[in-house]
């Protein structure tokens, strides 16, 4: 029961971006469309998973003083095992993600996870919060980017969904667009979680 | 000549934070207060400027003459880390007062994205060592100006009447696409200033 609810709190309860603020600016970048958040998305399950499930049964083993470091490295051969595999099978996504896939490195959702709870937790733990939040990052990426590529281009991934006569607001799928919806998503999540406490 | 347009393309134009979607976490972290946002912004300056110089010579002196271009992203974050750690102990023996201002917010740029941002981007664009240094100045001074404005404005958010559900990090996020919109502005600067240079 308990192992449930690890794997369900990152999909509402801790769900990141939103509760977590961190790992904010591959939600911004790759949140053109929502192909490469959905991508983006699967990487970081992936690199997720994989690390807490390494740094959880390598815990008692890792000297507390070098665990930052330690961690860091994990989660970079992750990165770079991604990184190799989607150049060699998924080459658009690839193209599309540019630089933020090897910057996964530095998303704090991972190292935060991995200090906070991979490295107190069991293995089984730790993989389940790993696929949840995982599995939260990747739902809260391919909503974002749904709706910028909707306002934006019109279409959803890749395919026409809004009437002909729809003039596209350019600037969603721009940085401003990013900044702007980001911040007003956050603010529906609070007031539902706010009017459901009360 | 070409430096020029180099430095108000990366401070103005290609703003780090507002259109390269770099370093966003400490924007919206430490741009609560103007104090920090200074400290965090002079910090950056000062680390990015240097671990750019040195990931670019671990690029091309140690990773290509030996083969391991694969290995660039662990190798790039261990460097910075490292270097961050000697940075902070060098700053401590050595300039005590300077160390007093940055201390708390140097351990916290080991996982800035903008660091290993950057020192990505200057290999993937193929700069020359000079160009990487201009670049990598010039974006962190981005990077500060645009981290200072923000929290110029979130102080005084802080005592206006914000709707409940949008205070905090949603109206930092609404400010922050409002100055990423007001720096669209710059855009096409670039060219006319060329034009301008080459006359």
């Amino acid at each position: 029961m308990s192992l449930l609810r690890e794997f369900t709190k990152g999909l509402w309860k801790d769900i990141p971006p939103f509760r977590l603020v961190l790992g904010l600016c591959p939600t911004l970048a790759v949140t053109k469309g929502a192909e490469t958040g959905l991508g983006m998305g699967l990487a970081v399950i992936f690199v997720l998973t994989c690390s807490n499930v390494l740094v959880s049964s390598l815990r008692k083993i890792i000297p507390r003083q070098v665990r930052i470091a330690s961690f860091i490295v994990i989660i970079a051969s992750f990165v770079v095992m991604v990184e190799l595999l989607s150049q060699a099978f998924f080459y658009t996504i690839y193209q599309s993600l540019g630089i933020f896939i090897p910057l996964i490195v530095v998303n704090c959702i991972i190292l935060g996870r991995a200090e906070a709870f991979a490295s107190r937790n069991g293995i089984v733990a730790s993989a389940l919060d790993g696929l949840g939040i995982g599995i939260g990052y990747t739902i809260s990426l391919t909503v974002l980017g749904s709706i910028r590529e909707i306002l934006g281009k019109g279409t959803l991934f890749g395919a026409d969904v809004m009437w002909s006569s729809f003039r596209p607001f350019a600037f969603m799928v721009e940085a401003p667009g990013a900044f702007i919806s980001l911040g007003i998503l956050l603010a529906i999540m609070n007031s539902i979680s706010s009017s459901s406490r009360s | 000549m070409e430096y020029i347009v180099l430095v108000i393309t990366a401070v103005l134009i290609k703003n780090i934070l507002l259109a390269e979607y770099l370093g966003n976490c400490p924007f919206l972290g430490t741009s609560k207060r103007m104090d920090t946002a200074v400290g965090m912004g002079l910090a950056v300056i000062f680390v990015l400027t240097i671990a750019t110089a040195v990931t670019y010579w671990v690029q091309y002196l140690v990773l290509e003459p030996f083969n391991m271009g694969y290995l660039q992203t662990i190798a790039f974050i261990l460097v910075i880390a490292a270097l961050v750690q000697f940075v902070e102990m060098f700053l401590r023996k050595f300039a005590p007062p300077l160390y007093q201002a940055l201390g708390i917010f140097l351990p916290l740029i080991t996982t800035n994205c903008a660091v290993l941002g950057v020192a990505i981007l200057v290999i993937r664009r193929e700069y020359t060592f000079m160009e990487t240094v201009i670049f990598a100045a010039a974006s962190a001074s981005g990077f500060t100006l645009a981290l200072i404005i923000l929290a110029g404005i979130r102080e005084r958010l802080e005592i206006s009447d914000i709707p409940h559900s949008l205070r905090g990090t949603s109206i930092g996020l609404i400010m922050a696409g409002m100055m990423a919109l007001a720096f669209f502005g710059f855009v096409g600067i670039d060219s006319s200033l060329k034009a301008l240079l080459h006359h």
